[in-house]
């Protein structure tokens, strides 16, 4: 059974269909790249996935069980977690609470056990910072964890944002643009980075990534979007020669000037 | 049965709150900063409109005038004294100077002449009874009417048909895009201040004239409910304001009528909350959501 | 550790506190005014610090502060002056119902952002407002008698619960979701943090607070009048949260302290007393948005390390 299967999908604003037909299965384990041109869909079909917009038509099954309609917080918990294009990190709070925070739906202690100092809220809060620490030695942040997120470089923050969705405990974890902005040296460190957890935590991934070479590098399925419409999928060498793909990239200019 | 009377109370009072709600409105729609000290304008516009006709011997019209060009002078003056500092500020930020320019404006109104209240003289505009279809009408009530409809009638007609206008309409769509063009964005944001204060202190002559009594704290709860009128129109729509400020008006005489004069003030805030809960957009207003 | 230090720490300087002030009051070495100014300053305190939970930690802009307090006020003088029920009983009874205030207006309003909350807020405030106007029961615009009951103790152990309350939760994983709520509720959401019902629960232990002081605030009178809850009082609150700094509890704290003592100075000369607050407010907002203390808090300048150059 596929982990994700997304079938038929979509969802209008207005009169407009940002995205429709959106078909995907992902099996687990899976490492797959979200390609197309800007604003072809590829961060609305993420906020489909993870319960920021509702679609309007088709369905999202995830382990089997239906996403159609849950809140985004239902649906991390339920494994799915994500970054960010324009980084959202919790810029006042330091880089280990950052972590913490998204540890906060597996932590177990009430309300009335913080309050009240109880054992369950030292116990449980002792884990959340082991946990995190972890993290952030995974991503080498460590040396930050006291600094507010808000001071890191920009390449560190990118880095603590897929950190801190790791900490949620996803099953599935959706990069949008995790190498944004990053130069030559730091994507590559990136990359072994993305191939080191998928091993370590058992992850099934996906990205979207403007960096051709990289994604053809690392993925292993590519999916195309042009136009809010699946275009393509397949594996890097069965995109790189597939034609819809080469018009969507290179034939757009060509065709304006017929029209 | 007095329910025709009602109804054009209903309308006059609303015509008020239209007046008022205007400036909100077009400064939401400019800046998206709900303008506290703006009910203030309008208490301000009623005493110099009061010391027009008392200390001057003017009448209606000269007065209102005066009384709209000291108000549009003194919009300017907080735009640019308090609000224009503001304009890459947090949301919370702006409303909380808001809140203490409108304090300020008030206390310091009082500091200068006191808490007293003063009445307008009864005979500014002529006041009789006017018989139509069996059914007595107050006089005073149409020349409100009429002097709210005219206001509106030459607003509609500088925004839709002035160069100014256009760039107030360019600036609340979208202010980098405006000042690309060339549009001078200071100088249109200190207009649309201009103006939509103006129509406060138009509202604060009328408002006198109708109801005699002001004082210095009289453009609070006013200017609560034109806020509420401006958000149930829709907020930033024109046409928004001007329905929503008579629609309100006429819920509260329909209230007061009904024998619950006393808790004709809280309908407003029931209506706003609705609102906000059902249609925060409003009737007018189109939907906006935040970009992920 | 350091957790557990600091808050031995807060129990001794709250038990110093206490006693020194008690041995005045008892000794009779300050009169009646300032013991009644230190009743006022620690009601202020509690008020401060409830709203510093709503609008500090969980970022959600309420304005209709009072409304609650009212709340508390009626209800708890209810309780003592109809109901004959015991003063400390009344005055938790009070903090219930405006807690469960805080439900029924947080429930509904709190998918509301920025300015349309606190509008909806200041509209809540003012609707209780007008609704105890109108209630005979509760005397109507003449106001309600009360029973003189609250006392030094009372208040002070009010206080001290109630800031032990606010600090342990915003230090856990709770007042963490509550923080990223107000960081940005967008990744809030995203890291599996229920925000709806964090920012209720944020705004219902600040309303049950505020109905504590509401409590404290109404027996400490001998009359409340529907008038004693309106914008200004909401305004007087927020001031204190503003003014110390959004996100700093102590900075709260201090400026509830400080703006207290001011305006009894200033109590001959009420205009003076709005005009400077909103002098201060704007002054503070065009030049210093962040307040005294940030979201910084008095603790950290004990532990002040060079911001930049790492370890």
């Amino acid at each position: 059974m596929a982990l994700l299967e997304v079938k038929n999908a979509g969802i209008q604003f207005g009169g407009l269909k940002a995205v429709s037909g959106f078909n995907m299965r992902l099996n687990q384990g899976e490492l797959a790249g979200l390609i197309g041109p800007n604003g072809a869909g590829k961060t609305t079909s993420f906020n489909l996935l993870t319960g920021v917009y509702v679609p309007t038509e088709g369905e999202i099954l995830f382990n089997g069980k239906r996403l159609n309609g849950l809140p985004p917080y239902k649906v991390t918990q339920s494994g799915i977690s994500r970054t960010f294009q324009n980084i959202r990190l919790f810029s006042e709070l330091s880089v280990l609470d950052n972590v913490k925070v998204a540890y906060h739906s597996l932590a177990k202690n009430s309300i009335l056990s913080s309050i009240f100092r109880l054992p369950s809220h030292f116990s449980e809060e002792k884990n959340m910072e082991e946990k995190a620490l972890e993290f952030l030695k995974i991503f080498n942040l460590e040396r930050f964890k006291d600094e507010k997120a808000k001071n890191l470089p920009y390449g560190q923050q990118r880095r603590l944002e897929i950190a801190r969705a790791l900490a949620a405990g996803p099953k599935l974890l959706l990069l949008d643009e995790p190498a944004a902005g990053m130069n030559p040296q730091e994507t590559h460190e990136l990359m072994e980075l993305i191939a080191f957890i998928r091993e370590q935590f058992d992850l099934t991934i996906l990205l979207i990534e403007h960096d051709m070479q990289l994604v053809m590098g690392i993925c292993e399925r590519i999916y195309v979007l042009d136009h809010g419409q699946l275009i393509a999928e397949g594996t890097p060498e069965e995109i790189r020669s597939h034609p819809k793909v080469i018009e969507a990239y290179l034939g757009e200019e060509v065709s304006n000037e017929h029209a | 049965m007095d329910w025709l009377q009602q109804l054009i109370n209903g309308i006059s009072l609303g015509s008020i709150y239209a007046l008022i709600a205007l400036g909100y409105t077009m400064v939401y729609g400019i800046i998206k900063l709900i303008n506290f000290a703006h009910g203030d304008v309008f208490m301000v516009g009623a005493f110099i409109g009061f010391y027009a006709i008392k200390g001057w011997g003017l009448s209606f019209l000269p007065a209102l005038i005066i009384s709209m060009a000291f108000c549009a002078v003194f919009g300017v003056l907080i735009e640019r004294i308090a609000y224009k500092r503001l304009r890459n500020a947090t949301r919370i930020a702006a409303l909380i100077t808001a809140i203490g320019m409108s304090l300020l404006i008030e206390y310091g109104m009082i500091y200068i002449r006191g808490a007293q209240p003063e009445a307008y003289p009864a005979d500014v505009l002529p006041n009789k009874a006017i018989n139509f279809l069996g059914v007595h009408i107050n006089s005073q009530s149409l020349f409100i009417l009429l002097t709210s409809i005219i206001l509106m009638i030459i607003l509609q007609f500088i925004v839709q048909r002035t160069k100014m206008g256009k760039a107030m309409r360019a600036v609340s769509l979208d202010m980098d895009a405006a000042r690309l063009m060339g549009i001078s964005v200071d100088k249109t944001i200190s207009f649309t201040f201009a103006i939509g204060s103006a129509l406060a202190g138009a509202a604060g002559v009328v408002f006198g004239v109708y109801y005699t009594k002001i004082e210095p704290l009289m453009g609070v709860i006013p200017g609560l409910k034109a806020f509420v009128a401006a958000v149930l129109g829709g907020i930033g729509s024109i046409p928004g304001a001007m329905v929503g400020g008579i629609f309100l008006g006429v819920i509260e005489s329909i209230v007061s009528a009904a024998g619950f004069s006393l808790w004709r003030d809280a309908a407003a805030f029931v209506i706003l909350i609705l609102i906000l809960i059902f249609r925060p957009s409003g009737i007018f207003g189109k939907n906006t959501r935040e970009k992920v | 550790m350091k957790k557990s230090k600091s808050f031995w720490a807060f129990l001794i300087l709250a038990a110093v506190v206490y006693v020194v002030v008690q041995f005045f009051i008892g000794s009779g070495l300050i009169n009646i005014y300032y013991s009644n100014l230190l009743i006022t300053i620690a009601i202020n305190i509690i008020l401060a610090v409830s709203l510093h939970l709503v609008i500090g930690i969980t970022g959600q802009f309420s304005i209709g502060h009072a409304g609650f307090l009212a709340v508390g006020a009626y209800i708890s003088a209810i309780a003592t002056m109809k109901l004959e029920l015991p003063f400390i009983l009344a005055v938790v009874i009070g903090g219930v119902i405006a807690a469960l205030a805080g439900l029924i207006v947080g429930i509904p309003t709190l998918r509301l952002r920025g300015d349309y909350l606190a509008i909806a807020t200041l509209g809540f405030a003012e609707i209780i407002r007008i609704a105890l106007f109108n209630i005979d029961y509760v005397g109507g615009a003449a106001g309600m008698q009360v029973s003189h009951l609250t006392t030094w103790t009372v208040t002070f152990v009010c206080l001290v619960i109630t800031i032990l309350v606010i600090t342990n939760f915003t230090n856990s994983r709770h007042g963490r979701a509550c923080i990223a709520v107000r960081e940005n509720e967008i990744a809030a959401d995203a890291m599996g943090i229920n925000t709806t019902f964090y920012k209720v629960l944020a705004f219902a232990i600040g309303s049950f607070f505020a109905g504590i002081a509401g409590g404290l605030f109404s027996h400490n009178f001998y009359i409340i009048q529907p008038g004693n809850f309106g914008f200004l009082k909401s305004f007087d609150i927020l001031i204190f949260v503003v003014l110390g700094g959004l996100g700093s509890l102590t900075g709260s704290v201090i400026s509830a302290i400080l703006l207290t003592v001011i305006s009894a100075f200033l109590a001959q000369y009420p205009e003076t007393r709005m005009i400077i607050y909103s002098l201060v407010l704007v002054i503070v907002m065009l030049y210093r948005p962040q307040g005294l203390m940030g979201t910084r808090e008095v603790t950290d300048l004990f532990k002040w390390k060079p911001a930049k150059g790492g370890n």
